[in-house]
């Protein structure tokens, strides 16, 4: 429809195109360009100055020739290895790695278990169940690793100090701050990535594929093996790869129980290295090179999910639900059940209790006694405590801005790319793949990168610098959310609109809006919530009044604050559950009508 | 009231070109169809006439003014060209209500609110979907909401309707019965109607005139219904109009000998030069009796392969010396004159109407 009067004058349709390859290329695109250029180029060399002088003394070749051998001199690709070379780095690499791996095997078989026991037996309980699993969506990791190292620190902890007392042990049962800790903490918030994705195959699975492996006389082993393992594998594998992106650029778990014995992962140590030098070129080159990896296995990661699930599309063709063969569990059914109940309770139900208790004591490591608890804590960080007053203000605001811009940026984004036939759109499509593969890490160092004043603008030590940062990271939740509910939209309802006499403008008023409104909703709340607990992006870019929710929990836990800062974690989970309650209000209300 | 004049159209996707230099003309207050095959760019043209798209050489007019010139840099966006258009798939907004659907229009052009109450609940009534006006699209069965498209569509009496396909999604009951009606409504308001269609059998019912379209988006022939279907410009034609047989024929000594085998055709020829020609009919213009005692009087002799009663007719599959042809007759008049044959059995064959084909330009139309 843009064709319209598009041919030969500037029309609507180049304005929106423009617009929205702005937004990519400011927001996203530069950002992960000049942590790139970091990498790879040495600083001082390669700049713009001497191309300019060449364009202005003899002309745009002379130019383009003065670039390409100031480019190449400058190009640097064995510092690059230098810097991966030294010890540190190099560790960081292999931990990212280790750790990775050990969450992405370990959540993929708790998922895929407890998947199949919600989804193919008749154990009790099924819903409830399955809701339970979901719960560590909303739970922030780093606020559930607070927890566990309340629980299990070697000498502090008050599941160590308990078998220590009761049992005269002389060491702690386990120690959390270790890379076995690390990765069991990530694994119980993780494995809802998987457990979500084989929960959907298989419910979605055509039952007649089993019903006539069945007939033709496969048992239960058999048909398991040959039949529903092959036709799952696409959605378990798709969510392994999700947490493996999601574990190699994840920092809070890390951040709080690496720190101790010296652990670091890639983001640690970027955090690290940016935040001990305050800026100076040395830790921004090794940041750079550390962030280039993370983008580079990030791409990976997402190539060869589109291809996986590529090919498991067709593979599960029905999109109704079914009602699936149910095991019969018979004797292991209340065994099993207990297994769940314990996992729940162990992951879920026992770090929320700490925290909270933690956040009433007067002092860490007092017992939970009444006298000890009181609710001194949360008055003090809700009513008196400057920080926290303030964090929570940041946080609220930040989000609710954030979100609001992202998902009016990211409709028209959508639209350009769903909707319309613009040239020049390739170039879109391409910049709006960038936010699904950019980890927040990387976004903040970007962002540091670009707006601290090196281009003209300067926006560090403001909150300004984590608005830019919230609407980069979170731009990849908003194209998702708004180009499906676009992608309901026909085109002939815009067109109709069109022949009735409807200018493109009013079209998109009376026809497009409405319609796509529940995208958009949807879009608000999938940033506003997450934005109110985030801390990878915002530790790089706070300053002394710039805390967020996210970065005083954290920064009160690191001062050893030890329960003002799970008071205030204890708020945060208010919050957020609150907020969900609030969101699946709103989406069961219009699924409903 | 407004015609429209198509002249030297050219429209291309990438390297696919679907219309190369196209002329058309359909009169004010007509109601012309164009039919063609699905595929071969009768939506693209009634796209290029409503201004979704963009053709890229040519001139498009409606009513006497130029809504594109592709010399010219006129193109009159699609809000601006005063015309009504239908979907195939209803394109009814589901979150306006059956009444705000039709007035949109008129909201849109400025009405005031009693003018456009009034007008709005005349073409709902005009639809027959009276008593319907506050309901939700998703709250209709696929028949109602077309008939809210229509009246959308029609309520700023636009003097050009663009009808595309807007009955293919309906059941066969409900396609026959908005077919009549949509022939009346238009002769009532004496709207110009464009109507795209795959469906011969609604063209023929609709059209005052009608323009068939080949796969590869050429005109094969305009005319009225009657002049298309009873003479046909080419095989093509012939061939989408309805069930076709085909009888190929070899000339030997001046003579015209049926299929592979030895019986001379006993009518006149085919007039014109041409390699060899192929005898067309329509399964009803055969007339079916018992083998005559003598061979060549006036008639062919055929052995019945298939014999299919199909309650109100009778459908025979005749071998005339190899050649497979249909033929069909009403069931209680091959009872009163003892024409129930039995497969195996031999017949003879005449025809009422028969077309005459070069057999190498068919080969080359083969639909």
């Amino acid at each position: 429809m843009n064709t319209i009067g598009g041919k030969r004058r500037f029309g609507a349709a180049e304005i929106i195109l423009l617009l929205s390859i702005a937004v990519l290329v400011v927001v996203v695109a530069v950002p992960v360009l000049l942590i790139l250029v970091n990498a790879f180029f040495s600083g001082g060399s390669l700049t713009l100055a001497d191309v300019s002088a060449a364009f202005r003394n003899r002309g745009a070749w002379a130019a383009a020739a003065t670039f390409f051998r100031l480019a190449v001199t400058s190009f640097n690709g064995h510092d690059v290895f230098k810097v991966l070379g030294e010890s540190d780095t190099y560790e960081a690499l292999l931990n990212s790695l280790f750790i990775a791996s050990g969450t992405t095997v370990g959540s993929t078989v708790v998922g895929t278990f407890f998947a199949w026991l919600v989804t193919r037996t008749d154990i009790p309980y099924k819903q409830l169940m399955k809701g339970m699993f979901l719960v560590p969506f909303m739970l922030p990791s780093f606020i559930g690793a607070m927890a566990w190292k309340m629980l299990l620190s070697p000498r502090a902890g008050y599941i160590n100090r308990f078998f220590m007392d009761v049992f005269n042990l002389d060491g702690p049962v386990f120690n959390i701050y270790s890379y076995y800790g690390i990765i069991l903490v990530e694994v119980m918030y993780l494995f809802p990535f998987v457990f979500i994705q084989v929960c959907g195959a298989l419910e979605r699975m055509d039952p007649t594929l089993e019903e006539s492996a069945r007939i033709s006389g496969a048992g239960l082993f058999t048909i398991t093996r040959k039949i529903t393992i092959p036709l799952v594998l696409p959605s378990i594998l798709s969510g392994a790869l999700l947490i493996m992106l999601y574990s190699m650029a994840h920092f809070g778990t890390v951040a709080v129980l690496g720190i101790e014995n010296g652990i670091f992962n890639i983001p640690t140590l970027i955090y690290q290295r940016i935040h001990e030098s305050a800026g100076n070129f040395a830790s921004i080159r090794t940041g750079t090179v550390l962030a280039s990896v993370l983008v580079t296995a990030a791409a990976v990661i997402i190539w060869l999910q589109n291809r996986i699930q590529g090919r498991g599309r067709y593979q599960i063709i029905a999109g109704k639900s079914f009602r699936p063969m149910e095991l019969k569990l018979r004797g292991l059914r209340y065994p099993l059940l207990v297994v769940c109940l314990a996992y729940i309770g162990f992951t879920i139900i026992l770090p929320t209790v700490v925290i909270f208790l933690v956040g009433g004591l007067r002092t860490y490591g007092l017992s939970f006694t009444m006298e000890n608890l009181s609710l001194d804590n949360y008055k003090f960080i809700l009513f008196d405590y400057q920080v926290t007053r303030d964090a929570i203000w940041n946080s609220v605001v930040l989000g609710f801005g954030a979100a609001l811009v992202t998902m009016f940026a990211g409709v028209m984004i959508s639209y350009v790319i769903v909707k319309m036939r613009v040239r020049g759109k390739g170039l879109l499509e391409f910049l709006g793949m960038l936010p699904f593969s950019v980890p927040g890490s990387v976004i903040a160092l970007g962002v540091i990168l670009a707006w601290s004043g090196k281009y003209g603008v300067n926006l560090y030590n403001t909150v300004w610098i984590i608005f830019v940062a919230y609407i980069a990271r979170y731009m990849a939740f908003s194209l998702k959310a708004n180009s499906a509910a676009l992608e309901q939209i026909h085109d002939s309802l815009v067109e109709a609109a069109r022949a009735s006499g409807a200018t493109t403008w009013q079209a998109l008023r009376d026809i497009v809006l409405p319609l796509v409104r529940p995208g958009m909703i949807a879009a608000f709340f999938l940033i506003f919530l997450p934005s109110l607990r985030e801390l990878t992006v915002s530790i790089m870019l706070y300053a002394p009044t710039t805390r967020t929710i996210g970065v005083a929990i954290y920064t009160l836990n690191e001062d050893g604050e030890t329960v003002m800062s799970a008071a205030m974690a204890g708020v945060a989970l208010v919050i957020i559950v609150i907020g969900q309650i609030f969101i699946n209000r709103i989406t069961r209300k219009r699924s409903g009508s | 009231m407004a015609d429209i004049r198509l002249e030297g159209v050219t429209k291309a996707y990438g390297s696919h070109r679907v219309h190369s230099d196209l002329n058309l003309a359909v009169n004010q207050g007509e109601c012309f169809t164009l039919l063609g095959p699905s595929g071969c760019g009768k939506t693209v043209m009634l796209r290029l006439i409503a201004g979704f798209e963009a053709p890229d050489a040519g001139r498009v007019a409606i009513g006497g003014t130029v809504v594109y010139d592709a010399g010219g840099g006129v193109n009159i966006p699609p809000d601006r060209r005063g015309l009504g258009v239908v979907f195939q798939d209803y394109a009814v907004w589901p979150h306006m209500t059956v009444f705000q659907n039709v007035a949109y229009p008129l909201k849109i052009a400025g009405w005031n609110p009693e003018e456009l109450k009034r007008r709005t609940l005349e073409t709902i009534a005009l639809v027959n979907m009276k008593g319907l006006e506050n309901r939700l699209p998703s709250e209709l069965s696929g028949g109602q909401q077309q008939r809210v498209a229509l009246a959308r569509a029609l309520a700023a009496r636009p003097s050009l309707m663009l009808l595309d396909e807007p009955l293919s999604n309906l059941d066969a009951n409900l396609r026959e019965e908005m077919r009549f009606e949509i022939k009346e409504i238009q002769g009532k308001l004496g709207v110009t109607v464009l109507y795209v269609t795959h469906d011969q059998e609604v063209a023929l019912v609709i059209s005052d005139r009608m323009a068939v379209m080949d796969g590869r988006g050429r005109i094969r022939q305009i005319g009225s219904p009657a002049e298309i279907y009873e003479n046909p410009a080419d095989a093509f034609v012939f061939g989408f109009m309805g069930v076709a047989n085909f009888l190929p024929t070899r000339s030997d000594g001046g003579k015209l000998l049926a299929g592979g085998g030895a019986q001379p055709i006993p009518w006149p020829g085919p007039e014109g030069k041409a390699e060899a020609w192929t005898a067309a009919f329509r399964p009803s213009d055969i007339v079916i009796s018992r083998p005559k005692p003598l061979p060549g009087a006036g008639c062919l002799s055929g052995v019945i392969r298939r014999a299919s009663f199909l309650g109100a007719m009778m459908d025979y599959l005749i071998d005339v010396d190899g050649a497979k042809i249909r033929a069909v007759l009403e069931t209680h008049e091959a009872m009163s004159r003892g024409l129930i044959f039995k497969e195996g059995e031999s017949c003879a064959v005449t025809f009422l109407n028969l077309h005459w084909f070069d057999s190498g330009a068919l080969k080359e139309t083969a639909i």
